[in-house]
Order: structure tokens, then C-alpha cells, then sequence
């Protein structure tokens, strides 16, 4: 086995004993990189001279016999929506094509303190709206379980990286499903903690109020190795919730037993692929049979999560992206006739079809006269969605659905459907709502060979319950062990 | 004008003088290079996020509370969106339906009369950036960006269409400033742009309950422009009636070159600014107990400390307006008038003397050397006698320039009044028998000749003798001899 496909938690442990080196660790992940990331393109920016150079220091440290942090050495990849000080920071968009922030994200002196080795930034929809990456402006991501298809969206190149070797973790972010449903199309762990609980400082914004970062990995162990580094309140954002942070390690327990979960019946509708509905209630049978109580569930304003969504998460992105308008930074349309000439024009230009769609139906929700049938209905189904979980978690301990309502769909396969594309996040936007941490686990495969996810939701701050949940499963299965066959013309690598 | 009656609205913008910007730790200097006090926050960078500053909350309690209104226990930030240059973001952080403070009132004095001008509200807003065009460079082919003021917090005082007069607005207007400056919170530098007016005006018949079309006229710099402004807007607001035509309602700019007003370009899409709730901020707190903090670090107002002056002092009106015109001049007076227990005395040395000193020096009371325990020294050597009213004058010089206290000056420079009367009636004696001719005038009955020798004897004491003794002792010595 190479150390590119290993987990965190192990690497961490050659690395202390010295049996590796980080650089090593680095060189491995870069050839696997240089092998199967011209099928796969998780990446837009690679930054293997700086990724080395942090191997470095992380080694020296090994040496020196230091008390190493877990994540010290270890490779990580991050979606290009999230801020790193010197390195291009596009958002997959034309219009920050050279962006290059000169500060970092929280999360990323964070994992800096860590002492990580930062490989290079993933591919996303452009500024994370979309289900399956294609909304980037700059290239198709592959899904390693499959070429001709998806690997979800938005974070579908943090997904695909880690899934591929071609990364042993990644950072994403989830707005309304971001990072749950590529982790299950591309079978991997993916993890949206609790709004507040990790800093949005430097997470280029799509809608505040729903947006945030989160780990893609291989295991659920590695899971909480990221949150332990990333999470906890930031006097930069004014969002983020002053709440005890665990060891997230401490939830690694293989031990269901007394433990409630609830299974709402709206998830399980005829919308729902056979097969995925299939694997995930033998997903929770297995839980139930190591010792899990399952419940029957209701969650009655599920069927609103999508509409509320796709008017708030705009109305907000509306706002958000007005500040790229050629006057400071990033694209400028360099002919205008005047002012406002050059703001349509850069925006025209540089913007893509869907970020565009999403800015007219944002400003339309707020405009005078709209904005109480929209944006205010919307604020109170959310309201109604999030009592919904409340009334829930009063009688379970954690919720569990299928996390996408079909498996990965071929490339190009919805794009001329927006609406068909948006029903990709149905089972992922409720929880946004809430603001709920949710994990998204491999639970198995369709017949067709495409990994299926299980999401596991928790009542807010209540990440060591869902982690607990699906560390048990983990143990209890080895769907999280298979290894995507990455075929080309060229073979199998 | 008598078929109309002038209805006037004013919204003041104010920025308040805290350390650091409404959302972000840049400090904000007036004058400074452009964009040198920015950073990604108030630049609105990608990613970047604010958080609030609880001293800009506590300044705006702090107006509040001054001008009478009702803290709003939790009150929110929203977004107000219009594309302009000069905003990073393009949305301005502003409230819409929660604001900090509401309700409330200014009173002052018009034409001799107490007014009071009801407030709808207070709110905290971040302010803008601003735009240099080719006027300034030279030039025509583009234009730049200064954002040094952009997240600088601004306050904004909208008060009700209760103001009858351009006259009266001015006089609110002061009013508002005064009780700024009093309570420390902005320094409504109005050349600086740090206090903006912007009244809205319309005209409606008199007797009419209805209100007519309003205009708006923009940033004005200056009151004297203010007044100017209106007055015109007036005038053309009561032809386009009298025409039987109809206001427009619209935002103005008053060029102060040709006294008129003109239509601004509109702010793109000024129409619909798509307020929201800003998601990036939670609610502002603000505890009751917090009031009560922040209410016994008021100063008294000027208003209170006017009516104070006049009934316990004994000051006069329009003297009393003079001391409290600043905060620092009236505490100056007002523990001068403590400590000495003189006002009346206290009042002329402040408003004579030590303002002429200030004036020439060009310094404000609250940065000179003299203090109210000068003052108070000075006044008790006069009355004790120790030095005459006019050698107390170069004493005050003195003390202006170098802080000494008086009593100090005085010893140093030997400026004691000689209360002696044997030492004086020798110096007397000598007089006479140098002047004879005078004496002897005095003598024969001219005895106004007298005055000039008091100033003999003055001039040999260098203005150290007691005048009256001096007068007393000559009369006795001419009568005697």
C-alpha cells in the first residue's frame, strides 16, 4: 500500500515513530497525483514547492523528538473558496481568476499551527452553488468511482481528492449540502459541523447564515482529528458560538447501546433510488444490531427545505457577490463607456450561468413588494423546519437518511435542468436549516459500482453523538476501505 | 410665502470619534494618505466578516440617552444594498427596522423660546469611502478610491417633519452638535465631513394637516450652505406650486458657487435598497444593567447646565449661552464659580480677558495652562487686596504663558500692593514736595490736580500701591499742610 491511501491517524503514528518522513508522505501523494489527477482535475492550484517545504519543517520537528500535533505533516487539500494568505484563491470563478488573498482563513492558521502540509487548492462549483462541480469556470471534476460522472458539488474537488489518494484529507464547505453529498457520491467521510462551530473567517461567502467548513476523510477517525484542530469560537466571526470543544476523539467509541435513532419517513419517499434506499435501511440495521434503539420518525416540513433554500441561500449569495464589481480586485471589463456600463459588462463576463441565475432569484426574493412573499416566507419555514428537528431531537439521539437521493449521475446529465439539479440537495438542506452538524459515511454501492452515503444528523453541538454513530458503523462494516478503481483508456491505476 | 407653510425633516449623520472603525481594529485619521487606514475587513474583501464595536454601541447609548430615547434591549444590523464605488461591498451595514434608539427629543432655544423637536430614532450605520475625481487628479480618463473613511461609524439622528423654518432647522441643528460634543462622541467637525445635515423639506397651505411632496438636499458642509440651501429650496418649491405645478420628490445637491439646487443622478437602483438582515451579525445586546452604566457617565447637558447657570449663578442669559457653547468652557466656569464663589467675576474673567488670551494664541480653554485653580487665586488676590485689578491682568498674562499659579507670580515679581500706609506716605510726601505746582493747585481748589499726583505716586510704586490709600493719604497730607 502506498502512504497516499493511508488515514491520518495512521501516517500519524509512522511519522512519530520515524518509520516515514513527511516529505516521503508529501512525494507519495504527489505521484499519485501525477498519475490519476489528469482523469480525475480535483485540483485548480497545486503548491508542491510550499507543500515541501512544510514536510520539511513538520520533519524536523519529528527529529527534534517534538510533540508533534496529529495533523503535523500531513497532506491536505482545500476548496478553493477558502482563503489562503499568498496562494490564488479563485472560487472556481473567472472573476477572481487571480485573486491572491493576502490572508489566511481561521481555519487555515489553524491547521498551519498544526503544522500540515498544505497540497493545493480543489475544484468547486463556482462559489459553491451547484451539486456536482460542473458550475466551475475552469474545469470538469471526475468521479474516481467512475469518470463519466459527477463527483457531487459543490466541494466535489475536495471530495474527489481524497477519494482518488490524491489527497489524505480535505477541506470543504457546506451550505446546503456541499460536503455531505460529494463525500457520499464519491464515498468518503464528510462532516458539516454545527453552524458556529467552526470560524467562517476568510470562507468566501455564499449565504452566511448556512455556510460552513467541514473535513472530507477517509475514515471517521481522521474526522475527528480535523474538527479537533479546526473547530471553536473566533473573535473574527461574530457568528461563531462560544461552546466547549471536546476531544473529538473521546466520541470514538465502538458502542451504540441505549442510543436512539430516529429515521423520518419523509426522507423515504418514491424520489428515492431503490437501491439507495435499500443500502441505507441495511445500514441501519446494522446499527440497530449492535445495539441502537430505531425509531420512526417524523419531520413534517421536510418538502419545504428545498424551495426555502433556493430563496434564502440566493437572497443572501445576492448580497455576498456584490462586492465583484471590477472596482477593486479580480476581473474589470477594460472597455466600459462608464460606470455602471463597466459593473454589467465585469459581471456579465465574468460570472457564470448559475451564479447569475442565483443573483436574479435572490434580488428578485428581496426586491419591494416580492420580499414578504419570498424572503420573509422562506425565513418562516425555516423557522418551522428547524422546530421540526427541536421536536425531534427531544425523543432521538441522532437522525439517520440517505444523504444524496441517488447515486453519482453522468457529467452533463442535469445541467440543462436546474431544478433536477437542485432536487440533488433534498435530503441535505433540511439539516442546513437547522444550522445541525451532519456526517455523510460509505454505507455501500449500487449495483452500477457508485458508492451510497449514510447521513447521520445531531441536535446543534452535538457532534460527539453523531460521531460516536458513525464510528460504530465504521467499525461494524468496510464500505470505508474500498478503494475506487480509477479506469482510463489507459487501465486501472 | 404667506400661503405656505415650511415643513422640514432632518437627518444628521454623525461620525463618532472611537478608536477603531464600526467593524474592523483600523484607526481613522482625518487628512491621512489615501487607504492607509484600511484593512481586507473594511476594504470588503472576499472572505472577511465584521464584528461589531462595542464602543460605537456604547456612543450611540450614550445619544441616545442624552437625547431622551428608548434603548432598544436587542436591535439588529441590516444590509442596504446599492452598487456604488465608494462601498466595498456594495451593501451598507445600516439598520432598518431595529434601531438602537427610538423615539426621543431635542430641546432648544428659538427666537427666545423653548422648542422641542420629537426624534423617530437613532441608528448606527457604517460609513462610506470616498471617490477622487479628475478635479482633484487632473485627470478625465478615470477616477480613484479613497476607503480611509469606509466602516468609520456613523450615527444617524432622523428627527420628525416638525422644524417650520430654515432658521429653526439651524437652531436644531446646533442644538444636535452641541449635545455631541458635549457627551463626547463625535467631534462634528462639519469641514471634515464628520457632521452631515441633510434636511428634507416640503411646502404644504397653511393650515393644511397634509404633508406636501418633499425633496432632499444632500451633505451640506457648512450651516451657513445649509441655510442657503433650504431658503432656496423654498422659494423654488413655492413657484413650482404657485405654478400649479408638482414637487418632484428627489434628492438635491446645493452648489454653493450658484445658490441653487440641483437633481443629484440617482444612486443605481436608489429606488429599492433590499434591506435584509444582516446574517454575518447577530443581534446587538443591550442589557439594562449596561444602560445604567453607561447613564451616570453623562455630563449634564447644555440645556440643564444653561438654566443652572442662570438660577444659581446669577448669570445672565447671553452670558450663560457663551459659557456652555462647549463642555470644556462651561466645566472651566463652572468650577471657577465653585471654588471662588464669586460667578459674576469669575463670568468676566472668562469671557474678557481669558478669551482674548485664547483667541490670540488660537488654543481652545480645555488645552491652556491656566486652570479654575488660577482663576480662583487670582480672583481672592484682588479681593484680599493683595494686587489691584489691572496688575491682576498681566498676572493672568502671566500665568497663560506659564502655568504659574498667581500667588507664585506675584511674590516672584514683587507685585504686591504696598499696604502700608507709612511707607506710602512717605513716597506721598515726596511727591508733593517734588510737585509743588500741582499741590498747590489742589490747594487753591483745582482738585482734579490730584490726579496727577495719584499717578505720581503710582508711577514711583510701579503700580504697587493701594489706589484708595494712596488717594486717602494725598487728600489728608494736601488738606494738612
Amino acid at each position: 500500500m502506498s502512504l497516499c491511501e493511508l488515514t491520518a491517524h495512521v501516517l500519524h503514528e509512522k511519522l512519530k515513530a520515524r518509520e516515514i518522513t513527511a516529505v516521503e508522505l508529501t512525494e507519495s501523494v504527489y505521484a499519485r497525483i501525477v498519475e490519476v489527477e489528469p482523469h480525475v482535475k480535483g485540483y485548480l492550484t497545486l503548491t508542491k514547492e510550499l507543500a515541501l517545504e512544510q514536510a520539511n519543517r513538520a520533519d524536523t520537528g519529528f527529529q527534534n523528538g517534538d510533540d508533534m500535533p496529529a495533523l503535523a505533516g500531513i497532506p491536505i487539500a482545500i476548496k478553493d473558496v477558502i482563503c489562503t494568505q499568498g496562494v490564488r484563491t479563485t472560487c472556481a470563478s473567472k472573476i477572481l481568476e487571480t485573486f491572491v488573498p493576502p490572508y489566511d482563513a481561521t481555519v487555515m492558521t489553524k491547521l498551519h499551527e498544526q503544522g500540515i502540509v498544505m497540497l493545493g487548492k480543489t475544484n468547486m462549483d463556482e462559489f459553491a452553488m451547484g451539486s456536482s462541480t460542473e458550475n466551475s469556470a475552469y474545469q470538469i471534476t471526475h468521479n474516481p468511482w467512475d469518470l463519466d460522472a459527477i463527483p457531487g458539488g459543490s466541494s466535489g474537488g475536495s471530495a474527489a481528492v481524497v477519494s482518488a489518494d490524491t489527497a489524505i484529507c480535505s477541506l470543504g464547505s457546506d451550505t446546503g449540502g456541499s460536503i455531505r453529498q460529494p463525500a457520499a457520491l464519491c464515498g468518503v467521510v464528510g462532516m458539516k459541523p454545527t453552524y458556529g462551530r467552526v470560524s467562517r473567517y476568510g470562507l468566501v461567502a455564499f449565504a452566511s447564515s448556512l455556510d460552513q467548513i467541514g473535513p472530507f476523510t477517509k475514515d471517521v477517525t481522521d474526522c475527528a482529528l480535523i474538527l479537533n484542530a479546526i473547530c471553536g469560537s473566533d473573535a473574527m466571526d461574530a457568528t461563531s458560538v462560544d461552546v466547549h470543544v471536546p476531544d473529538f476523539t473521546q466520541s470514538l467509541i465502538n458502542d451504540v447501546k441505549g442510543l436512539k435513532i430516529g429515521i423520518p419517513k419523509e426522507y423515504f419517499t418514491e424520489a428515492l433510488d431503490a437501491e439507495i434506499a435499500d443500502r441505507v435501511h441495511t445500514a441501519i440495521a446494522v446499527l440497530e444490531s449492535v445495539g441502537a434503539t430505531v425509531e420512526e420518525i417524523s419531520l413534517p416540513h421536510t418538502e419545504y427545505a428545498i424551495a426555502t433554500y433556493y430563496i434564502i441561500a440566493p437572497a443572501e449569495a445576492s448580497a455576498n457577490l456584490a462586492r465583484y464589481d471590477g472596482v477593486r480586485y479580480g476581473y474589470r471589463n477594460e472597455s466600459p463607456e462608464d460606470l455602471i456600463d463597466m459593473y454589467k459588462r465585469t459581471r456579465s463576463e465574468a460570472f457564470g450561468e448559475e451564479v447569475k441565475r442565483r443573483i436574479m432569484i435572490g434580488t428578485f426574493a428581496l426586491s419591494a413588494g416580492y420580499q414578504d412573499a419570498y424572503y420573509r416566507k422562506a425565513q418562516k419555514a425555516r423557522t418551522l423546519i428547524k422546530s421540526d428537528f427541536d421536536a425531534a431531537f427531544e425523543k432521538v439521539d441522532v437522525i439517520a437518511t440517505p444523504t444524496s437521493p441517488t447515486p453519482a449521475f453522468k457529467i452533463g446529465e442535469r445541467t440543462a435542468d436546474p431544478l433536477q439539479m437542485y432536487l440533488s440537495d433534498v435530503m441535505t438542506t433540511p439539516a442546513s436549516h437547522a444550522g445541525l452538524p451532519g456526517i455523510s459515511v460509505p454505507c455501500g454501492f449500487v449495483e452500477s459500482g457508485l458508492p451510497v452515503g449514510l447521513q447521520l444528523l445531531g441536535a446543534p453541538f452535538a457532534e460527539e453523538k453523531v460521531l460516536r454513530v458513525a464510528y460504530t458503523f465504521e467499525q461494524n462494516t468496510d464500505h470505508h476501505r474500498q478503494k475506487p478503481p480509477i479506469v482510463t483508456d489507459g487501465g486501472v491505476s | 410665502m404667506e400661503e405656505y407653510e415650511i415643513v422640514i425633516g432632518l437627518e444628521i449623520h454623525a461620525e463618532l470619534c472611537t478608536e477603531s472603525k464600526l467593524f474592523c481594529n483600523c484607526a481613522y485619521t482625518f487628512g491621512a494618505s489615501a487607504n492607509d487606514c484600511t484593512c481586507p475587513i473594511c476594504l470588503g474583501m472576499p472572505g472577511t466578516l465584521p464584528v461589531v464595536n462595542r464602543r460605537a454601541v456604547e456612543f450611540a447609548v450614550r445619544a441616545g440617552l442624552a437625547m431622551g430615547c428608548e434603548i432598544t434591549a436587542s436591535s439588529k444590523f441590516d444590509r442596504k444594498n446599492y452598487f456604488y464605488p465608494d462601498l466595498p461591498k456594495n451593501y451598507q451595514i445600516s439598520q432598518y427596522d431595529i434601531p438602537l434608539c427610538q423615539s426621543g427629543q431635542v430641546t432648544f432655544e428659538f427666537e427666545g423660546e423653548p422648542r422641542t423637536v420629537a426624534l423617530r430614532r437613532i441608528h448606527l450605520e457604517e460609513d462610506a469611502g470616498k471617490s477622487i475625481h479628475a478635479e482633484v487628479t487632473g485627470d478625465p480618463t478615470r477616477s480613484f478610491m479613497d476607503f480611509n473613511r469606509a466602516g468609520v461609524p456613523l450615527l444617524e439622528i432622523v428627527s420628525e417633519p416638525e422644524l417650520h423654518s430654515p432658521a429653526e432647522a439651524i437652531a436644531y441643528c446646533r442644538a444636535v452638535k452641541e449635545i455631541l460634543e458635549y457627551i463626547e462622541v463625535s467631534d462634528c467637525n462639519m469641514e471634515e465631513g464628520s457632521l452631515r445635515c441633510e434636511p428634507n423639506l416640503s411646502l404644504r397651505p397653511k393650515g393644511s394637516k397634509e404633508l406636501g411632496t418633499r425633496t432632499e438636499i444632500k451633505n451640506k458642509n457648512s450651516f451657513q450652505e445649509l441655510i442657503e440651501a433650504m431658503e432656496y429650496e423654498v422659494r423654488r418649491q413655492a413657484r413650482i406650486l404657485d405654478a400649479g405645478e408638482e414637487v418632484v420628490q428627489e434628492t438635491l445637491l446645493f452648489d454653493a458657487s450658484t445658490g441653487k439646487t440641483v437633481a443629484m443622478r440617482g444612486k443605481e437602483e436608489a429606488d429599492d435598497y433590499r434591506y435584509f438582515p444582516e446574517p454575518d451579525l447577530v443581534h446587538v445586546q443591550i442589557s439594562g444593567e449596561w444602560v445604567k452604566e453607561i447613564q451616570p457617565t453623562l455630563p449634564e447637558l447644555p440645556a440643564a447646565r444653561r438654566e443652572r447657570f442662570i438660577s444659581d449663578y446669577d448669570i445672565s442669559p447671553e452670558n450663560a449661552e457663551f459659557l456652555t457653547s462647549t463642555r470644556p468652557i462651561a466645566e472651566f466656569f463652572d468650577e471657577a464659580a465653585r471654588r471662588s464663589g464669586e460667578p459674576t467675576t469669575c463670568a468676566n474673567w472668562i469671557m474678557g480677558d481669558l478669551t482674548r488670551l485664547l483667541n490670540t494664541a488660537e488654543i481652545e480653554i480645555q488645552d491652556a495652562k491656566v486652570t479654575p485653580a488660577h482663576l480662583n487665586e487670582l480672583i481672592h488676590l484682588i479681593a484680599d487686596a493683595t494686587i489691584s485689578g489691572k496688575i491682576a491682568k498681566s498676572v493672568l498674562d502671566d500665568a497663560f504663558e506659564t502655568g504659574k499659579m498667581p500667588k507664585e507670580i506675584v511674590a516672584e515679581k514683587g507685585l504686591a500692593q504696598i499696604t502700608d500706609t507709612s511707607e506710602i506716605e512717605a513716597i506721598v510726601l515726596q511727591v508733593v514736595e517734588d510737585n509743588p505746582g500741582p499741590a498747590q493747585d489742589y490747594r487753591d481748589g483745582t482738585k482734579k490736580a490730584i490726579g496727577f499726583l495719584v499717578g505720581q505716586v503710582m508711577r514711583a510704586t510701579r503700580g504697587k500701591a493701594n489706589p484708595q490709600l494712596v488717594n486717602q493719604i494725598l487728600t489728608r497730607v494736601l488738606s494738612t499742610e
